[in-house]
């Protein structure tokens, strides 16, 4: 039987704002099987998100939702976490509210390994308005800030959340959809700081401008591209070559900051109640 | 906690302030003058259980508060000058969802990084403008390290009343004075908190106004799942694009305020019944100014004060009535001129309004009010 998702789902909402042949349907449904995997009550779980295309993802599901402004959803999140620490809380994001604007807020929620599961939409590119270059841009892509081709050099999500603190890092692909679920199950389980960064394919502002015929090249590329971590690790230096890791790139247990934070208030409160 | 007499400076009774109103999180980024209100609340919040957070900068601070206000505590934070502007966008947020929150600003001099150590009140249109779109805001101007210290209840009671954002504007020169201040008991003074829904999650609309212009408010994770966004929505908060709704909805921001009007504004008049001229003043200036009162009126001079304690909304038909009765208002401030532009327009051309305008980082003093009241008299 088909999976059923409109428990999840606010099904008033739809059809969505995506473009035909967008990857976010794909990975919304991914993100709602592992919601539920996870066994966490919706009551019990907040997403926040920024702006861009895929932060309005909130908007179609049954959680608590806050849909926030461009690059600070993390900050928002930050709040709802720290006032409630025993909650699930999620980010949705895209590449450019994450490392861009919003780079700021991402380097340091990784450094207090706060637990709050970031899962970054990188299509590589600013869908919502219409097609500029991101940080995650590839160097000498095309992109309408970028005529000539793209100039700067782009951001590795997985390095940029490892040096910044994260203490769990994961890749999957809108192509890989079926091994999406268990990633985000994985990543909402990990206490601390998680990163998942999804590549998706955005055709209509991206692809268009890169040499994709249609959506169905970008999913072929993905699929070319990304190979999971144990077979990655295999291949000949000459064959990894423009060949990205997927699965769970690191993990590692270090003390969570709301935990760390709630121990010091008991410590003192203690102290404090013993007459000093 | 009984009540309790202590020397405090004005930042330090605005933590305490804070915590006598029920705040269990405040998130910031240190800058001068306002660091104080942090540092008291870095030492006490733990003590209650509460949560303390230096962010990375003033925006994220902002957008914290709001997330801890949404998951159900009331949440504070502070700043000046640079900081003040780089919350805006997030001021905003919380104006148009409807999130309780209050913003101290401890106004220093400016524009840019300005006069750090200085004091300041030409960020008062920022209070009211700063932030993009039309959009209700409510402002206190406190004087004394006492009115920081009720006007922070205040400000807190307002938020949760009128599920809006609520800014403190206070100069360098009250927050960083010291004063013998009465820290009430418990229980003395009111304190309100947000109304809750009284319906099952399914008939609950977290923007219906079919009730009144403040709809309850649930907080995440009691059951309500809702969606809360910083696009124009209807009232279930979702987007709508429909032009008709969109103006609704705004007006009715504006109107939950508006329509309070008589709530929320507070000022104290002082001498100012048989006055011939009235000096309009807030914070450090309104201090000066009732020196310079009290003064003049030694000498037979007929002069009074009218010192405002909520800015925004403005005391506009206050202003009306008393320009006309009077022969002018003087409006003493640490700017070239901002606030004295509402009391032009409120008093609609009734009485002559003179300015007297420093920005210098040094106070107005009795003597130059004095001066300018003996050529208007
Ligand atoms: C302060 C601010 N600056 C700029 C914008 C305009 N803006 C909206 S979405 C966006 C980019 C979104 O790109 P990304 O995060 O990669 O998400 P996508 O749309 O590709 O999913 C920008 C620049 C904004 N809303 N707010
Ligand atoms: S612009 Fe791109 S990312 Fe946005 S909905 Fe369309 S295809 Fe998806």
């Amino acid at each position: 039987m088909a999976y059923d998702y409109s428990p999840y789902l606010r099904n008033e909402k739809f059809p969505h704002i995506w473009c035909p042949g967008c990857t976010y349907g794909i990975v919304l449904k991914a993100i709602i099987r592992g919601l539920e995997k996870s066994g966490i009550s919706k009551d019990d779980t907040a997403i926040v998100s920024g702006i861009g295309c895929a932060s309005r993802l909130p908007g179609y599901v049954d959680f608590n939702t806050l849909h926030t402004a461009h690059g600070r959803a993390i900050a928002f999140a930050t709040g709802i976490k720290m006032v409630k620490p025993e909650k699930n809380v999620l980010v949705i994001t895209g590449d450019g509210d994450a490392t861009a604007i919003g780079g700021n807020h991402f380097i340091h929620a990784c450094r207090r390994n706060i637990d709050i599961t970031v899962i970054i939409f990188n299509n590589f590119i600013y869908g919502m308005t219409g097609g500029q270059y991101s940080p995650t841009t590839p160097t000498g892509a095309f992109a309408t800030t970028m005529p000539y081709g793209n100039v700067d050099p782009h951001f590795d999500i997985n390095e940029l959340s490892k040096g910044s603190g994260a203490t769990f890092v994961a890749r999957g692909t809108a192509y890989h959809a079926a091994a999406l679920d268990r990633l985000v199950v994985e990543a909402i389980n990990h206490k601390g700081l998680s990163v998942l960064e999804i590549i998706n394919a955005c055709p209509t502002t991206y692809g268009r401008r890169n040499k994709f015929k249609n959506p169905t090249d970008m999913l072929l590329w993905m699929k070319d591209h990304y190979v999971p971590l144990s077979a990655y690790q295999k291949l000949p230096p000459e064959k990894a070559e423009g060949k990205y890791p997927t699965g769970i790139l690191f993990r590692i247990e270090k003390p969570e900051y709301s935990e760390v934070y709630y121990e010091m208030v008991k410590r003192v409160r203690s102290r404090e109640k013993g007459g000093r | 906690m009984a009540k309790t007499i202590r020397l405090l400076q004005g930042n330090e009774a605005c933590s305490e302030g804070a915590l006598y109103a029920g705040c269990t999180f405040f998130a910031g980024y240190p800058i001068t003058p306002s660091t104080e209100v942090a540092e008291v609340l870095a030492v006490k919040l733990p003590l209650i259980g509460g949560a303390f957070m230096q962010m990375e900068d003033e925006i994220a601070a902002m957008a914290a508060i709001i997330g801890a206000s949404l998951a159900g505590s009331k949440s504070l934070t502070a700043t000046s000058g640079p900081g003040f502007s780089l919350k805006q966008e997030n001021i905003g947020f919380a104006a148009i969802a409807e999130v309780p929150c209050v913003i101290v600003n401890v106004m220093r001099g400016g524009p840019s990084t300005g006069v750090p150590t200085g004091p300041g009140q030409s960020d008062i249109m920022q209070c009211r403008w700063g932030t993009h779109g039309d959009h209700p805001i409510i402002t206190l101007t406190p004087a004394s390290v006492q009115e920081i210290f009720t006007e922070t209840v205040r400000a807190f009671n307002l938020s949760e009343k009128y599920r809006n954002p609520v800014i403190i504007a206070f100069d360098e020169i009250v927050g960083h004075m010291r004063e013998k201040i009465e820290i009430p008991e418990p229980g003395e003074l009111e304190i309100i908190d947000r109304t809750k829904p009284n319906v099952a999650p399914e008939e609950y609309f977290p923007y219906d106004s079919s009730k009144g212009d403040i709809p309850p408010m649930a907080n995440f994770f009691e059951g309500y799942r809702y969606h809360v966004t910083g696009l124009n929505h209807d009232m279930t908060g979702f987007p709508v694009n429909a032009c008709e709704l969109i103006h609704v909805e705004e007006e009715r921001l504006m109107r939950k305020i508006d329509a309070n009007r008589d709530d929320i504004i507070k000022y104290e008049e002082f001498m100012l019944d048989d006055a011939e001229v009235a000096i309009f003043a807030y914070g450090a200036c309104g201090r000066s100014a009732k020196e310079a009162v009290e003064t003049a009126r030694e000498n037979g001079m007929k002069i009074g004060l009218f010192r405002p304690l909520t800015i925004w909304p403005f005391p506009d038909r206050e202003i009306e009535a008393l320009a006309g009765r009077v022969k002018s208002i003087v409006v003493p401030e640490l700017s070239l001129g901002q606030i004295i532009l509402e009391v032009e327009r409120t008093s609609k051309g009734k009485t002559r309004v003179e300015g007297i305008f420093r920005v210098d980082g040094d106070p107005i003093n009795p003597g130059q009010i004095l001066d300018m009241v003996k050529e208007v008299i």
